[in-house]
């Protein structure tokens, strides 16, 4: 209990760190942030959403530290002002549409990609120099030197335009309502085995190099050796004995990683024309929509720290020596 | 072990022959080595990338090779007049990253307690926090640019070395011949400098590489969402105006193609020579070579035994 809530204070630092740079970055533009921010839309805004703008970064005469607790304030009940590229939309309201899509797609894809990962670097450490630990590792760290969203750009080019295998984009079909039947979950499905599909290629190779090399150095343990030595059958000694212990360090990265896929996804979206942050990302960064652009920030921040502490929870549950020194 | 040891002024040798040795890494080398040179010396042997050269969305000819972009520019002079800027941003934000995580993971790490908690909080917190969409932000505000990229780039990419550069740190730190140094009384500055820092040699290279990776591909995802300075020509503004002018649509493959390619095999390229270096610096693995060598020379059959490294 006393490690699962030292590890919830950290990612309230961690949180308040998110906020608070959010809150300076406008006001370390060159020149006087509210005169340089309010020219950039001179003529192109109502006079109304001009004052929404001032009020939501707090850009008033006030002295800075009134004007930071007046966002805190604000932050800290979900106001995250109202979005010039949809005025006047709340914030808010323009993220929650697209949050759940882009939850599903990063979070599907960092599953899958763990698991085959994982599966095939205890494959490649267990056959050394085999051809699975000749070939994949190779192969894999290409496919992740590339650039996610380009690989999604190749995918949708080869299987979607050329090929026909896949949609070319969006979600689900246009003549279906959403709902919970199996047409719709099917359509969704196929709709997503190309954008998850290309994040996985990208990041298989981390998870099977991390998982071959300490797979490698549990395999010559002496539990291991022993464990061989009274010839207990090889899948047993192999999943039951080195893997369990070599997933913890893939387990402990898992949380990052997701923060990492999260940012990727919002990319491979664009390509994708899927409805989640990264469409509204680029709406934000086209029109140079600040507080869209800070929402999503923060938004996705406190998903990505929430995760890791559910991350953490596993962990526990997981690593015996961290739950008895806990109690 | 080689590395340290060595008098200084053979280092680089002992790196230039382990590279030769070394087939993963020399394959490293010589890829990048091209690369280096097309962005050294490309742009004078092409024209003109912003020039309106032929018919847009022109496929590959033996006129223009790679075919010409949705705006009728030559998309072979946009590739090699892109690889210098991105490579030089690539390149350089690697150096100054690794250079940041090691002042402040060392420090961390060598002086440890208040000083260390403090530092390892602040880079913990960078690296939960997600790099891109910081990214994005910080960049929006900024005026668009080369430097601006490399200083986001900067700002979300130091905190991964810290950490290891820390936790490799606290390992040195506690071994003898610190201790004897200590003892003998050499300021700090000179141990973190001559006894800890070249311990890490191996370390360091490959945190460049690894960081070198990143920043050429969080530099192209940047410049493909417009966050770049679109006038330029480099290889994220490339992919960003052929995903503008809908070439995927289109079936313009060889618009972003070719831009792609190039990132994948610097990045591979990268890889291998760090798998190399990996190789020839980590006692470990050598000397687990050598014992199977000495084991297959004597007509037994190497199994899996775990090689004891003397300290």
């Amino acid at each position: 209990m006393r490690f699962l809530l030292r590890r919830l204070g950290f990612y309230l630092v961690a949180a308040w760190v998110a906020l608070t740079l959010n809150f300076f970055l406008p006001r370390l533009m060159p020149g006087d942030p509210a005169t340089a921010l309010f020219a950039r839309f001179r003529g192109r805004l109502a006079p109304e959403a001009m004052q929404a703008l001032r009020e939501t970064f707090g850009l008033t005469h006030a002295p800075l530290w009134s004007q930071y607790l007046t966002y805190l304030g604000h932050a800290l009940r979900g106001d995250f002002g109202i979005s010039v590229a949809y005025f006047p939309t709340p914030v808010v309201q323009v993220i929650g549409t697209g949050l759940m899509w882009t939850l599903f797609l990063a979070g599907s894809a960092v599953v899958v990609s763990f698991a085959i990962g994982t599966l095939l670097g205890v494959a490649a450490a267990w056959w050394r120099r085999g051809w699975v630990d000749a070939l994949l590792p190779p192969a894999l760290v290409f496919l992740g030197a590339l650039p996610y969203f380009w690989l999604a750009m190749v995918a949708l080019y080869v299987l979607g335009f050329t090929l026909g295998w896949f949609p070319l984009g969006h979600a689900y079909s246009d003549d279906l309502t959403p709902g919970f039947n199996l047409t719709f979950i099917a359509d969704v499905a196929t709709h997503a085995v190309l954008p998850v599909g290309s994040i996985v290629l990208a990041t298989l190779g981390g998870w099977l190099l991390s998982m071959r090399n300490t797979m490698i150095t549990v395999l010559g343990s002496d539990y291991v050796n022993l464990a061989r030595a009274k010839g207990l059958h090889p899948a047993r000694v192999v999943l039951r004995y080195a893997a369990r212990n070599a997933l913890l360090p893939s387990i402990t990265s898992f949380g990052m990683a997701l923060g990492f896929v999260l940012g990727g996804s919002l990319l491979t979206e664009i390509v994708f024309s899927y409805p989640g942050q990264g469409y509204v990302l680029v709406q934000a960064v086209r029109n140079q929509d600040y507080p869209l652009m800070q929402g999503i920030f923060l938004v996705i921040t406190f998903a990505v720290l929430g995760a890791n502490w559910l991350v953490d929870v596993v962990y526990l549950w997981l690593d015996p020596r961290i739950r008895d020194s806990a109690s | 072990m080689s590395g340290a040891s060595a008098p200084r002024g053979a280092g680089l040798g002992l790196w230039v022959d382990a590279i030769r040795r070394d087939r993963k890494a020399a394959m490293g080398a010589v890829v990048l080595a091209v690369f280096a040179f097309v962005g050294l010396f490309g742009p004078m042997l092409v024209g003109d990338p912003q020039a309106l050269v032929g018919i847009p969305l022109q496929p590959p000819t033996w006129h223009h090779l790679l075919g010409t972009t949705g705006q009728g520019q030559d998309v072979l002079a946009q590739l090699v007049v892109g690889t210098r800027i991105s490579l030089a941003i690539g390149f350089g934000v690697g150096l100054v990253v690794v250079l940041i995580g090691a002042l402040v993971g060392v420090t961390a790490g060598f002086y440890g307690g208040r000083v260390d908690g403090l530092l390892s909080l602040l880079f913990n917190v960078f690296l939960v926090i997600p790099g891109l969409p910081l990214a994005i932000v910080i960049a929006a505000y900024l005026p668009s640019g080369p430097m601006t990229l490399a200083l986001v780039l900067i700002v979300t990419g130091w905190a991964w070395n810290a950490r290891v550069l820390r936790a490799q740190t606290l390992s040195v730190r506690q071994r003898d011949f610190v201790a004897a140094a200590i003892v003998t009384g050499e300021s700090d500055l000179r141990i973190i400098t001559s006894e800890i820092l070249p311990t890490m040699t191996s370390l360091l290279v490959a945190q460049v590489i690894g960081s070198t990776i990143y920043a050429i591909g969080a530099q192209v995802g940047l410049e493909f969402l417009g966050l770049g300075d679109v006038s330029t020509v480099t290889w994220g503004t490339n992919l960003y105006w052929a995903q503008n002018d809908s070439a995927l649509l289109t079936g313009a493959w060889w618009t972003f193609a070719p831009t792609g390619l190039c990132v994948a095999l610097v990045g591979f390229g990268l890889s291998m020579l760090n798998s190399g270096f990996d190789e020839i610096t980590n006692p470990r693995l050598q000397l687990e070579r050598a014992w199977r060598g000495h084991l297959e020379r004597r007509g037994f059959k190497p199994t899996r035994s775990t090689p004891v490294v003397p300290e």
